[in-house]
């Protein structure tokens, strides 16, 4: 079975290394954006199995993210996962009518957000 | 090794110190009226990410605060609470706050309890306004630790669980997929699968992306309902779903949001509500006794979506693509450059040594040479220097606590943030600027009741300005006090024994007195500027960088203070002179004038101790060549060249070699690393002939010969040995 690969997007550093940290200790390939615009770019260059995505980035936020996710034919089926710090439901709505597949609070949980990713990838 | 949590929680403790430089900077920008909406943003994912991140190392006060503090800022930003000069004054304030958090999760040290929870206090007005807090998220280890399974099943029995479910639309739009839950659930146990295909409609009447089928699960495992509902965690707003044991009536399980321990939270966002009939996408038709999902790989296309985005994003924010670099990696290519450099002007010199004209294609191309060589290193320089902004952005803070201290208003305006400087350097004048702008508040500025007496306005200004000068950076803190006070520093300077009383001196001259060792006008040295240490401190700090500092002032309008800096440290100007056949550097920044000493103006004050006349005073002479030990013999005075060099404290010696050659900037290499420390001597270079030069420690050498002189004058000698 081939790995499966993770596109992480997130604008601080710290997370990026936490992420890494612990997908990479999963098993997972994991690569890695630090805005909703790098994520794009990095889209166009490999599909991931699975994105990770935080909502507050500068440039491109995770709303706009997810939207321009779903706007390809390609990526319909592609699982995004949203994990934020964020509790309002308002943004939560926003997420979901955007077309995230999962929302995940942090605290960061390591062993909840590996697990999360092994339920939503083929 | 190298603990990778270690590491992360330095890049996040790296992370937080930039974060809060946004934000005062962003809401500095805010009070000023300039700020943009972007800026508003930035401000608050500075405050949010650092929470974020604080999350992930528990550090709870931190989370706490920073919860606080956001939650105001989103009201900011969304409008229901307006940024009033007042709000941003406890914004501001708040920066503070977090900023000592950080500083004190980061060396796990204490912090002001009570500050911070006046702060929240005032965050609590200010929230209420606009409504309240929302709650805080509570940090990973604040319920059992973050690699804790869920809490034990209330049932476990062995039996055989019925699952109905239908999936909405919805489901399949955000990518999940029930042949994903089928195979998850065929983890728990064995699993008999019944597909419902009765809503299924014509063909022709299918909506592509419907959904229309549901599945009757019968599950045969160990396992609790929790077991169950964890498979369809993400999907349970999207669908339908019943999860019966077969002793118990049938009913539906309501819930839409799944909590875990240690308040970590998931959820699947439930649909809009239905309007059309639901269906099946064909591809997710998937066999359901044979549960084997269908992976659908997508084609590696990029749409015309994110072209479309990226342009338009790329319009909007056009910020320039930047990497990060290891400095070992920068100062290895700096070393290696300085190499080329000194290999070239060798190369040069071997060249014309050889008898090879100017004018030749070889010398032709070897000028070519000369001037890439001088690029690369101009542009390897270039990486390193850095805008002066990381430490100007610490003064607004240090403005208001020392305006705070010591009850004056202050308003301090900054120019020139974007002057670049070598990081070495940047890291080394926060210090010295520090201590300038406590001072030109604390001793510049005067009392509020004194300014309104005098007809200034109440607000006092200090001002902060960085600029490039002949290759050097000059960074001047001004203000509009009341100038120094130059009948008090002469008294104290008298007083002190720094000046005769009867001495003619500038005003130029009283106003760097200030400069000198032990030296303060405040009648009792304050909390604030004092702290043990006077502007010679500043002035010492300052030489060692190869900088100077100076004053000048008006009386009853206030003072500047110039500092003047290398813009690096890694190359010199120097004065190549030689002494007794060795060729040696002089900092040209050390150097005040250079002379031809007469012999009437030499008077000896010990038999190896020279002092010379100069202006009416007396600066001891120290031959280079000897206090090196180049040689017994001390060369006479008259045919040499004197240089008048000035060390730290301001203090001045003459320096006797016997000739000079010229200005040049020389590459420093250390002679620490290279060889050992050398009294006398700073470093070493290499010269175009490829012989090394040794630079020489001014302040070492006038320190030397200023101890010999032990503050003797040739008058005393004279009198003493008078009969």
């Amino acid at each position: 079975m081939s790995t499966t690969t993770v596109l992480t997007v997130d604008d601080s550093r710290a997370m990026r290394d936490m992420l890494r940290h612990s997908l990479a200790a999963a098993g997972f390939r994991v690569i890695q954006a630090e805005d909703g615009l790098h994520g794009l770019e990095m889209l166009a260059e490999e599909m991931p199995d699975v994105i990770v995505t935080d909502i507050n980035m500068p440039r491109m936020d995770g709303f706009g993210f997810i939207e321009a996710v779903r706007k390809d034919e390609t990526r319909k089926a592609l699982p995004v996962l949203v994990l934020t710090t964020e509790v309002d439901v308002e943004k939560k709505n926003r997420a979901r009518a955007a077309g995230a597949t999962g929302w995940i609070v942090k605290p960061f949980d390591p062993v909840k957000l590996v697990d999360a990713i092994r339920r939503v990838s083929a | 090794m190298e603990d990778p949590m270690a590491a992360i929680r330095e890049t996040f403790f790296q992370e937080c110190e930039e974060q809060l430089a946004e934000l005062e900077s962003g809401l500095i920008a805010m009070e000023n009226g300039s700020a943009e909406v972007e800026t508003v943003n930035a401000v608050f994912r500075a405050v949010h990410s650092m929470k974020g991140g604080a999350g992930i190392f528990s550090l709870d006060a931190l989370v706490r605060f920073a919860h606080v503090f956001e939650t105001a800022l989103d009201k900011v930003r969304s409008g229901t609470l307006v940024a009033t000069p007042a709000v941003l004054s406890v914004f501001l304030r708040a920066a503070d706050v977090l900023a000592d958090l950080v500083r004190a999760a980061r060396e796990n040290g204490k912090v002001d309890e009570a500050r911070t929870s006046a702060m929240v206090a005032e965050f609590d007005q200010i929230n209420e306004i606009a409504g309240g807090v929302g709650p805080a998220p509570q940090s990973s280890a604040a319920a059992g630790g973050v690699f804790e399974e869920d809490p034990a099943p209330d049932s476990v029995a062995r039996s055989c669980w019925e699952i109905n479910y239908t999936p909405r639309a919805e489901l399949y739009a955000k990518a999940n997929e029930t042949a994903i839950l089928l195979r998850e659930l065929r983890r728990l146990g064995e699993i008999e699968v019944r597909l419902d295909t009765s809503l299924l409609p014509e063909l022709s009447e299918m909506d592509p992306e419907g959904s229309y089928l549901s599945w009757h699960i019968k599950l045969k495992a160990d396992c609790n309902e929790a077991d169950i509902r964890h498979v369809f965690e993400f999907v349970e707003d999207d669908c339908a779903l019943s999860i019966t044991p077969p002793d118990e009536p049938q009913g539906l399980i309501p819930g839409t949001v799944i909590t875990g321990d240690n308040g970590f939270k998931f959820e699947f966002f439930p649909p809009p509500e239905m309007e059309e009939p639901e269906a099946e996408p064909v591809a997710q038709a998937v066999p359901a006794t044979a549960p084997q999902p269908q992976v659908i790989q997508p084609s590696m296309v990029k749409s015309q979506a994110v072209e479309a985005i990226a342009a338009k994003a790329e319009s909007a924010a056009a910020a320039p693509v930047t990497i990060r670099v290891d400095l070992d990696r920068v100062d290895r290519m700096i070393d290696l450059v300085g190499e080329l450099v000194i290999n070239e002007a060798m190369l040069s010199q071997r060249v014309l040594e050889a008898g090879i004209t100017r004018a030749s294609g070889v010398a032709m191309a070897l000028e070519e040479l000369e001037h890439l060589t001088r690029e690369i290193q101009d542009s390897v320089m270039a990486i390193r220097a850095q805008p002066v902004r990381s430490v100007f952005q610490r003064m607004p803070r240090l403005v208001r606590e020392v305006a705070a201290q010591t009850g004056k208003q202050v308003r301090l305006i900054m120019e020139g943030e974007n002057t670049e400087v070598d990081k070495t350097v940047i890291e080394r004048i926060a210090d010295p600027l520090t201590h300038m702008i406590r001072n030109a508040i604390d001793h510049g500025l005067e009392s509020t009741e004194t300014r309104i007496e005098s007809g200034k306005p109440v607000e006092g200004t200090v001002k902060l300005t960085a600029l490039h000068r002949s290759g050097r950076i000059v960074l001047e803190v001004s203000d509009d006090g009341g100038g120094i006070n130059r009948a008090r520093v002469k008294q104290k300077a008298v007083e002190n024994g720094v000046i005769a009383p009867d001495a003619q001196l500038t005003d130029d001259e009283i106003d760097n007195l200030i400069f000198l060792p032990g030296f303060s006008t405040a009648a009792k040295v304050s909390d604030i500027s004092g702290r043990g240490v006077g502007m010679d401190v500043v002035r010492q700090s300052v030489a060692a960088l190869g900088g100077r500092i100076s004053i000048s002032s008006r009386p009853g309008q206030g003072s500047i203070f110039t500092l003047s800096l290398p813009l690096t440290l890694a190359v010199l100007d120097g004065m190549v002179v030689s002494a007794r056949g060795h060729t040696l550097i002089i900092p040209l920044g050390a150097i005040v004038e250079t002379l031809k000493p007469r012999a009437a103006d030499v008077f000896p004050l010990d038999r190896d101790l020279n002092v010379l006349a100069l202006r009416g005073g007396y600066v001891p002479m120290v031959d280079v060549a000897a206090s090196l030990g180049y040689c017994d013999q001390f060369i006479e005075p008259e045919q040499s060249v004197a240089l008048l060099v000035e060390g730290e404290g301001g203090v001045r010696a003459v320096l006797l070699v016997d000739a000079i050659h010229g200005q040049r900037q020389v590459v420093i290499k250390s002679l620490e690393a290279n060889y050992r420390a050398v009294p006398g001597i700073a470093a070493a270079t290499v010269m175009g002939d490829g012989r090394v030069a040794l630079i020489l420690d001014v302040d070492a050498v006038v320190r030397n010969a200023r101890s010999e002189t032990g503050g003797r004058t040739p008058e005393a000698l004279i009198l003493a040995e008078a009969p």
